[in-house]
């Protein structure tokens, strides 16, 4: 059934007008998404996304949303540059999907695949993160101040100068880097977790971009086509830069000594050419 | 990821909650869900009935309830019988079943039995397994002590509304809204799927149901409601109440480690890892999978896994003052009741393993055989 029909169904009977749940105070736009419709439920999630949509097209530049209780794809595709999203609650799956521009801070945990596909501008989580954040992102930074969860960063790219980061405070778990072709991931572990603080599997298919992990890292946990590598001279910008948004984002101070780090990189580009005939390309 | 919601709570100290917060939970996931089928499975609800059995039934007509009060009085006899509070709701379309509830206790006469070893537990099952499967217009929803069932045909708010679940309150609520993929949306087969005191919320797919399914067969249990869960229900009564395995040995039987992982652990460990992975390799479940265990015996428990890929969500909580545990599919379905919890999410293949009056004895994160009982 094809999504509009079932919003529809769903919410037929909202008799209510959703710029009731805008509201204007001290220069700021504030949209409470705990607003409850005709039936007594919170608002959807699209009609909370073309409220934003609204406000970002009216040219505003902050925006708070209070109450979110897993409200999906929050923002998505929104792509004015100046663009301050400032979440209070719980943002669902896919927040800042095919984000441009925008930055997003979310201050408590985020859900699954944070910041999907997306392109440019910064998702700041003042919490956890949980699985496949990340996913295939083209550009753009995500900050996480806590742990992150499976499949973190799986198939990022880049092209032409455009890298994407995704920098976790504490741990994250299997998968790490799945199929990654791009970008720079950097595990901070800075609770101090014991033992290594990303899972199994790590760099699994990886033929492009960068893992830094702070901390010990076991041949077991490279999963095929991971490599460890030693941190050239060449790296250490690219790193620099990851760890300085980190810093701007939670104004703390991240470890910058490099010899803390193990970098994780692709062992060639292809790393599964030996799985195909060659002769049938 | 994924279709389908799922969520639990329970009071570690064996206080009661109210179907009320069980329902927020769930309809705060109101995306992973298509109006196909949701349910609640709550235990401690007849504290005046502890120790019959309460058999909650779909009927289609009178018929089939005068054959199963018929078949029920031959085998035992019946305490109390009931019909299921249910209330119209505007946007559910029929046919609605008739939901019935008999408080149960089975005969000791042992001639009913026909193997003189068959306990009262597996009287009920083999009781419940023919009613699903001889009985037309029956089918047997719950068969626990102490615990019941309310599930049906439509979107998880219009369920707890028709059966009105403000009224019930329990130590433990397990509950699921359905996204059907691949079988048919019907009220039986909607979950939790029951047998006995167990009960399974299931979100994914059963990719190796056939090895499942015959693997529970041969042990007795017949397949009926048209859905894969089933088979996962009837795993864990066989492995853990017949065969007696510890909760984290079972798990570890449905989900366990690859073998050159297994090859790490130290010695022991890896050869009882072995050894389950070798007896039980027909109860291994392939495929995306997280579920939600319910359980009364010996104590009311809560199980929650995820297959050992990680291929659908799961997230436990804790509220601040620690007497409440939380299982569900997002972190929204548990700050909607509790704002301030702590949240985690276990490791894939491990069970997060929460009993009441023992507090939450596995959080998912230990070693594969640490934690339990």
């Amino acid at each position: 059934m094809p999504a509009d029909v079932w919003g529809e169904r769903k919410h037929k009977d909202v008799r209510f007008d959703p710029a009731s749940a805008v509201e204007r105070r001290d220069g700021l736009v504030i949209i409470r998404a705990d607003t409850k419709d005709g039936e007594g439920r919170m608002l959807h999630y699209k009609v909370l996304n073309d409220l934003i949509r609204r406000e970002m097209l009216a040219g505003t530049r902050h925006i708070v949303l209070e109450g979110v209780m897993g409200h999906r794809y929050i923002a998505s595709t929104a792509n004015r540059k100046e663009l301050y999203i400032e979440i209070r609650g719980t943002p669902g799956n896919n927040l800042g999907a095919f984000l441009d521009g925008p930055t997003i801070e979310v201050f408590g945990n985020a859900q699954d695949m944070t910041g999907n596909t997306m392109n440019a501008g910064r998702i700041i989580v003042h919490g956890n993160a949980w699985d496949v954040t990340g996913l295939a992102a083209r550009g753009g930074s995500i900050l996480i101040k806590g742990n992150t969860g499976y499949r973190v960063g799986i198939h990022m790219k880049e092209y032409c100068g455009v890298r994407p980061c995704i920098v976790v405070g504490g741990t994250a778990k299997d998968y790490l880097g799945e199929y990654m072709a791009g970008g720079t991931v950097v595990v901070l572990n800075l609770g101090g977790a014991r033992g290594s603080p990303v899972g199994l599997h790590l760099g699994a298919g990886i033929h492009g971009g960068k893992i830094f992990v702070r901390g010990k890292v076991e041949d077991h946990q490279l999963g095929p086509g991971a490599t460890v590598r030693p941190i050239e001279e060449e790296d250490l910008p690219e790193l620099l830069w990851c760890l300085e948004e980190f810093e701007r984002a939670f104004h703390t101070s991240a470890p910058k000594d490099k010899n803390e780090y193990v970098k994780i990189a692709p062992a060639s580009s292809r790393p599964f050419s030996g799985h195909y005939d060659p002769t049938s390309v | 990821m994924g279709g389908c919601g799922i969520a639990g709570c329970m009071n570690l100290e064996g206080g009661r909650i109210s179907g009320d917060v069980i329902a927020r939970m769930l309809e705060t996931m109101g995306e992973r869900e298509n109006g196909l089928g949701a349910g609640y499975a709550c235990y401690g609800l007849f504290p005046e009935h502890r120790d019959d059995y309460c058999m909650q039934f779909f009927f289609d007509h009178e018929e089939a309830r005068t054959a199963v009060e018929e078949l029920l009085k031959a085998m035992g006899s019946i305490t109390k019988d009931e019909r299921v509070h249910t209330q119209r709701v505007k946007s559910m379309r029929p046919p609605f079943p008739m939901v019935w509830r008999y408080f149960f206790r089975p005969s000791s006469k042992l001639e009913w039995r026909g193997r003189t070893d068959l306990s009262d537990d597996d009287l009920m099952v083999q009781l419940a397994m023919h009613v699903n499967a001889e009985v037309e217009g029956a089918l047997c929803v719950s068969s626990g002590k102490d615990m019941a069932v309310f599930k049906g045909n439509g979107y998880s708010y219009e369920i707890s509304k028709y059966y009105d679940l403000g009224r019930y309150s329990g130590k433990m609520w397990v509950s699921h809204s359905r996204f059907p993929t691949n079988s048919p949306a019907w009220w039986g087969g909607a979950h939790p799927l029951s047998i006995l005191d167990w009960t399974v919320c299931h979100n994914g797919e059963i990719t190796s149901y056939g090895v499942n399914r015959k693997f529970v067969e041969m042990a007795g249990y017949r397949c009926s409601v048209l859905t894969d869960t089933e088979v996962v229900a009837y795993t864990w009564d066989l492995l853990v109440r017949k065969h007696r395995l510890p909760i984290s040995a079972a798990a570890f039987a449905i989900a366990p480690w690859y073998h050159e992982d297994i090859a790490r652990l130290d010695p022991e460990s890896a050869r009882l890892a072995t050894w389950l992975r070798i007896t039980y390799k027909e109860a291994l479940l392939n495929g995306p999978f997280s579920i939600i265990v319910g359980r009364r015996e010996p104590e009311v428990t809560m199980i929650a896994l995820a297959d050992r890929k990680k291929l659908r969500p799961l997230l436990c909580g804790r509220s601040q003052d620690g007497r409440t545990a939380y299982v569900a599919s997002e972190e929204c379905a548990v700050r909607i009741v509790e704002p301030e919890a702590e949240t985690w999410t276990p490791n894939a293949g491990s069970p997060m393993i929460a009993v009441v009056g023992k507090g939450i004895v596995r959080t998912g994160n230990e070693h594969p055989f640490v934690g339990g009982e």
